[in-house]
């Protein structure tokens, strides 16, 4: 079979690969096609009819995102036929979605929102039934309200193929379709592990993070890309700030190991971070400020002191204990928490400094 | 680990896990795993004395008893050699010590292995089949493996596997340790280990003597140092005077915790730099506040080698101060004390601390590591990303390491003995203990427990136990048991579940009110010094 087709979008003239889908051949040659349900890490649904494109020699417009690519197809991806069913499209699922933006956490970071902005979507032309779901905020982590949901079954899709347990499925058919968990349960009494794989690529505000409510706006946040600091994996994570603090956190799309996605504790665990428990100042125990003998295994009391103090006092203590009981005296624990350079200049205040093999850390325990 | 985690995970036919609760510890690994055995038909075989979440996703669950790991292993490759499954042409070429290997591996037929082990001969059969008729096999393992008093003889039996088979070399295979934390293959590369200088070059080497003596401008000590398991028991004999103690919490996550206390207590001068004030803080002498990864930039090196940017997303909260910058201030300080102490020559090519950002500091590491003489920010800045060995500057780096050769040249087979756990149960203490972790919780839950919503999902200390001691004991339901080792002793709610074997206990150390290392036992492995924190004997009563 041949390996490579030309086909032609919006006159253009691309080669496309066989197996490829004619949305996967557009993006890859930068041609812009809309989609709601289509997430390039998950396989295609099918399901939310925004791809559609007209297809020459096809009695009816197709789904771009699951029409397999064959050689001379002809696409339109703009004709008035496309732009209309889009609309349509759109218009039906605004029809029973909230249009709270001003409010919605969503905004700005909304697919339906923004292609409700580029068709036009005014959501007075179908007036229907529309649902009242309950907001389900009973988890520590993630907001679920079906209200905003547009049943694109990403998150299904993101639970079954990147996580891999299966807790959200579609519940009911037609208008009474919603999306559920584990047996129509909460996610905390489904196999749910919350790693937020769902909320990553949910299009709308269906699912958001609870730790995000009401603390900035996309345009407000600043993004800067990171490593997780918890296990050994080196998932790559974007923490989302404002005003000093971690708004929220999503996983950064192009990283080699994790690909967008995290775990639970790298998405929902770094508020530790802001807890009121850090240490802001150094401190150091009253006999080290007095006579500097120490009763016996009785430390005694704190004192909070500036880094001079302490750290005169560090490089006193060390350099002392050093030329009196030899290098070998001292011991170094240094960190698999620090960076590299870290682990590095501890190693170099070991060997270098006090002039002793005596380092290690964890990777033991 | 040999390869990396893409290759692994979408090359493997096989994978074996042993030792490694992935989902919940390499949750993002797990995922992988997961994908692959759902997406693309791979094969998971799990060896764990537990039931642990992957074990629904395995074709095959081999539930040895906790500490059995070597006789299982070498149960597996006498099955192997008895059917030829092997791979000759790799033995031929690439190995020596085969015949040493062969005739150990003999004294460990199926029966003898299914009497020790307790997993049903047909399961070894089975499981051995697989292995020895699917290829490439990825071996994944954490510190299911390495917690024991024989670990490093199980890492051998494990590496014996792979090269019985020619796993070794080739994408999809390998031997694949998951590192625990975030940066413990950075902090073991950069030197923080008592007998190797940074990449891993010995300290009783005349030769790396003389390289960091010279660069450094300081004599360097050929005698290699203590390791943590040597160094705090050191502290209670007076052979250790001072300790600095650099964001870890021995309390939380040594073994024998009442011994740890009684350690930290006599010691004469313990510096802490923390950003929390952490169940090893009322040990100390000094506490530096330094800052959590998202105040300050740098590199991570991950379970895979790969090096990749930290990058600061906020200031430092308070007066608190990036880690490395603290480290530069007391050297400089005790660089500039007059003492006869030591002679540190500030001419010497590194011997200088001056350090105004992290990246200057990875200038000298790249010039004194080898395996990391590439790994320039300039580059990691670009979006290149590379797992060391990384040569040059135009180096790519070595996504699978012994490819067409070991790094030794040939590949040793060491035969290894299977030998029984330090601690095993009696009379007195009728139940094994093992230790870990959960999903929610991270080591010694420094972190986690002052995480809101991981605190709200995971709030208690559980102790995992199975309904037929349940029964015996007279538990029904969420009641608090105690459970009571020779060294202590924990208070914490059952989990009735079978999870574990029956005749085993499973608890954490995420929760000073009930942490599993007031009961472990601190018998080390003579050559990794890890303690046997899988294995020791308990009893356990119910709590009125």
């Amino acid at each position: 079979m041949l390996e490579k087709a030309t086909i032609t979008i919006d006159g253009k003239k691309i080669q496309a690969r066989y197996g490829q889908t004619v949305l996967q051949a557009a993006r890859e040659n930068g041609i812009y096609i809309p989609v709601l349900c289509d997430h390039p890490a998950l396989p295609p649904e099918g399901a939310c009819r925004i791809c559609l494109v007209e297809i020459e020699r096809q009695r009816t417009l197709q789904p771009a995102c699951t029409f397999p690519v064959s050689e001379g197809l002809v696409i339109h991806t703009r004709s008035p036929k496309v732009i209309e069913a889009r609309k349509f499209s759109l218009e039906l699922l605004i029809s029973d979605h909230p249009l709270d933006c001003m409010t919605c956490e969503a905004t700005g970071n909304c697919l339906l929102q923004d292609l409700a902005y580029e068709y036009g979507i005014t959501g007075d032309r179908f007036q229907g039934e529309k649902h009242q779901y309950p907001i389900d905020a009973s988890n520590p982590f993630i907001v679920v309200d079906r209200n905003k949901c547009i049943l694109c079954r990403r998150c299904v899709r993101a639970c079954a193929y990147i996580n891999g347990v299966e807790a959200i499925s579609v519940f009911y058919r037609g208008f009474n379709a919603y999306i559920g968990f584990g047996a129509d349960s909460t996610m905390q009494d489904s196999p749910c592990e919350f790693c937020g794989s769902c909320v990553e690529v949910c299009p709308t505000g269906a699912l958001w993070p609870k730790m995000a409510f009401g603390r900035g706006r996309p345009y407000q946040l600043q993004k800067i890309q990171t490593v997780c600091t918890y296990c050994g994996v080196g998932c790559q994570i974007e923490l989302q700030v404002r005003d000093n603090r971690i708004v929220n956190v999503f996983g950064v799309e192009n990283a080699p190991v994790n690909h967008g996605f995290t775990c639970v504790k790298g998405r929902f665990g770094n508020d530790f971070v802001h807890h009121a428990d850090r240490l802001t100042k150094p401190r150091v125990r009253k006999y080290l400020l007095e006579s500097g003998k120490r009763d016996g295994k009785d430390r005694g009391e704190w004192v909070e002191v500036d880094w001079d103090t302490a750290l005169e006092i560090v490089s006193r203590k060390l350099v002392e204990t050093r030329d009196t009981y030899g290098s070998d005296a001292t011991g170094v624990l240094t960190s698999a928490k620090c960076t590299n350079e870290e682990n590095y200049l501890m190693n170099k205040l070991a060997r270098q400094i006090i002039g002793t093999n005596n380092i290690d850390h964890c990777a033991r325990l | 680990m040999s390869n990396s985690i893409e290759d692994v995970t979408q090359q493997a036919k096989v994978f074996f896990v042993i030792g490694s609760n992935t989902t919940e510890q390499h949750p993002v690994i797990g995922m992988k795993i997961r994908q692959a055995v759902k997406q693309r038909d791979a094969i998971l075989i799990v060896a764990d004395p537990r039931q642990i979440p992957l074990v629904d996703f395995a074709t095959l669950h081999l539930q040895h008893k906790p500490g059995t790991d070597t006789a299982l292993l070498n149960g597996l490759m006498h099955i192997i050699l008895k059917n030829g499954w092997e791979d000759k042409a790799f033995i031929e070429e690439r190995t020596e010590g085969f015949e040493e290997f062969k005739a150990v591996i003999e004294q460990y037929p199926p029966e003898l292995v299914s009497e020790i082990t307790g997993v049903p001969e047909e399961l070894l059969y089975e499981a051995a089949q697989i292995m020895g008729t699917n290829k490439p096999m990825a071996a994944i393992w954490a510190m299911g493996i390495t917690q024991h008093i024989k670990g490093v003889y199980n890492v051998f039996a494990l590496a014996n596997l792979q090269m019985l088979l020619g796993n070794i070399g080739i994408p999809g295979g390998g031997v694949n340790p998951l590192r625990g934390q975030n940066n413990v293959q950075g902090a073991c590369d950069m030197g923080g280990l008592p007998n190797v200088y940074p990449a891993y070059q010995p300290v009783t080497s005349e030769e790396a003597a003389k390289k960091f003596a010279e660069a450094w401008g300081a004599p360097m000590s050929t005698k290699i140092g203590m390791t943590v398991t040597e160094m705090i028991p050191a502290a209670k004999e007076g052979k250790i005077k001072a300790l600095y103690i650099l964001a870890e919490d021995p309390i939380m996550s040594d073994a024998d915790t009442n011994h740890v206390r009684q350690c930290l207590e006599t010691c004469e001068f313990v510096v802490l730099q923390e950003i929390f004030y952490t169940e090893t803080a009322p040990y100390a002498d000094v506490l530096l506040p330094g800052v959590s990864f998202a105040e300050k930039s740098g590199t991570f090196t991950n379970t895979e080698r790969r090096i990749q940017l930290v990058r600061q997303a906020l200031q430092p909260l308070g007066e608190s101060r990036p880690d490395w910058q603290i480290l530069t201030e007391v050297a400089n300080r005790i660089l500039a004390i007059q003492s006869s102490g030591r002679k540190i020559d500030l001419q010497a090519p590194y011997a200088r601390w001056d350090y105004h950002q992290p990246r200057e500091i990875m200038d000298e590491i790249n010039a004194l590591a080898p395996s990391y003489a590439g790994v320039k920010y300039e580059r990691l800045e670009r979006g290149e990303t590379f797992q060391w060995p990384v040569k040059d500057e135009a180096h790519p780096g070595t996504p699978i390491l012994h490819v067409g050769k070991f790094a030794r040249g040939l590949g040793k087979f060491n035969a290894v003995e299977y030998i029984p756990a330090a601690e095993l149960p009696d009379e007195d203490y009728p139940l094994i203990l093992s230790t870990g972790r959960v999903l929610y919780h991270w080591h010694g839950g420094e972190l986690s427990r002052r995480s809101q919503g991981l605190l709200e999902i995971y709030p208690k200390p559980l102790i995992e136990i199975h309904p037929e001691d349940a029964e015996r004991l007279g538990l029904n339901g969420q009641q608090r048991v105690r459970v009571t080792s020779r060294r202590g002793s924990i208070e914490a709610e059952a989990w009735i579940t079978e999870r574990v074997l029956p005749g085993m206990v499973y608890a954490n150390f995420h929760f000073p009110e009930a942490s599993a290392n007031v009961l472990t036992h601190a018998a080390l492995d003579p050559i990794s010094k890890i303690p046997e924190f899988k294995v020791c004997a308990v009893k356990v009563e119910a709590v009125e």
